[in-house]
């Protein structure tokens, strides 16, 4: 259970990153995780209501997109997604892959805020 | 009101993956070899630490060892047992261990007298995958009494270690060990890994697995 720490984490970026848009609230942050990432979304959403409250957060909605893995396969000279984590083979020849080149992401993608407009 | 999409861009842990690369560097300097030890709870990673510590240091080399735990310094007080410098790092709670609390526990100790500093990290086969510690090699252990299926059910841990050690193998006839199974399964998960199969009661596969540390160290 290092969702905590994890959703802690994008309430600091994320507030720092509103320094330069003051009064701004967000709507949605959306989160790109890779499947090896080692995150649960459930536990993450869990998580992201607690750690949000009282926060410029507080009532957004946390969008996570999981990117699946992907690597390289070096006898088809492409890379391939790996349909099951129990299994690193390339779906197409079988040969074991070693060489990772998608599916550890853990980041902030981007947020949607709504800006209080200036006065003229 | 308007509304506005700002890119972030930016890794979540981006804040423990700088201080790691910051480590990593310091760590390279001082020609110390550091490895990660990962595992779940019971594994035997304090005894094989505590053997391969005092092997090395036997051989003539300085090892160190930080050890996590959420609560007491035993096992801190078993791997000093080796002689070895050793500080135990308590989380009081968190699942992992962070660069930062590395980066703290180094504090008055020169890494350029040290040969090796090995992290035990926090027993536990999920959270401490997703956290760099500066450390060069990753160690994932698997003792014959976990169930030859565990780096099929955790694989997101199996997948990141440069190197697999199996643990307790003097007992593997009595709980029923299925070998070809077991090396089968870590093959899966991160084909072409060394394995080392080692007992830290007996001393079997020390030899191999300290030639291992050897020739990594020699290779720097």
């Amino acid at each position: 259970m290092h969702e905590l720490s994890i959703v802690s984490s994008i309430v600091d970026s994320v507030t720092e990153t509103l320094a330069a848009y003051p009064g701004a609230k967000v709507k949605e942050v959306r989160l790109r995780v890779g499947a090896l990432a080692s995150v649960i979304e459930d536990s993450l959403q869990f998580c992201y209501g607690i750690a949000t409250e009282g926060t410029a957060l507080a009532d957004s909605a946390l969008i996570v997109k999981v990117l699946p893995v992907r690597m390289h396969c070096d006898q088809c000279d492409q890379d391939v997604e790996i349909v099951s984590l129990q299994s690193f083979r390339c779906p197409r020849c079988q040969e074991p892959l070693s060489d990772l080149r998608q599916g550890r992401e853990l980041e902030i993608d981007s947020i949607e805020i709504d800006e209080v407009e200036e006065k003229v | 009101m308007t509304t506005r999409i700002v890119e972030l861009r930016q890794g979540i842990l981006k804040k423990n993956d700088e201080l790691a690369r910051g480590l990593r560097s310091q760590f390279e300097a001082a020609g110390v070899l550091v490895l990660n030890l990962v595992s779940s709870p019971g594994t035997g990673k304090t005894e094989f630490l505590q053997r391969t510590l005092r092997e090395i240091i036997n051989s003539g080399a300085k090892p160190a060892a930080l050890v996590g735990d959420l609560e007491t310094d035993n096992d801190a007080r078993r791997l000093a047992a080796s002689g070895a410098p050793v500080r135990q790092i308590n989380t009081h709670g968190i699942c992992h261990l962070e660069a930062e609390m590395i980066g703290k526990h180094l504090q008055g100790w020169n890494l350029s007298d040290l040969d090796y500093l090995f992290i035990e990290n926090v027993g536990n086969l999920v959270c401490p995958s997703s956290y760099d510690l500066g450390e060069k090699i990753r160690v994932a252990l698997l003792s014959v009494t976990e169930g030859e299926d565990k780096p099929l059910k955790y694989p997101t841990l199996y997948n990141s270690a440069d190197v697999a050690v199996i643990t307790k193998i003097d007992i593997a006839e009595a709980v029923g060990f299925d070998r070809a199974s077991a090396l089968k399964n870590i093959n899966e998960i991160r084909p072409g890994v060394r394995i080392f199969e080692t007992s830290a009661k007996t001393g079997a596969g020390m030899a191999e697995w300290l030639a291992y540390l050897a020739d990594l160290k020699s290779t720097r």
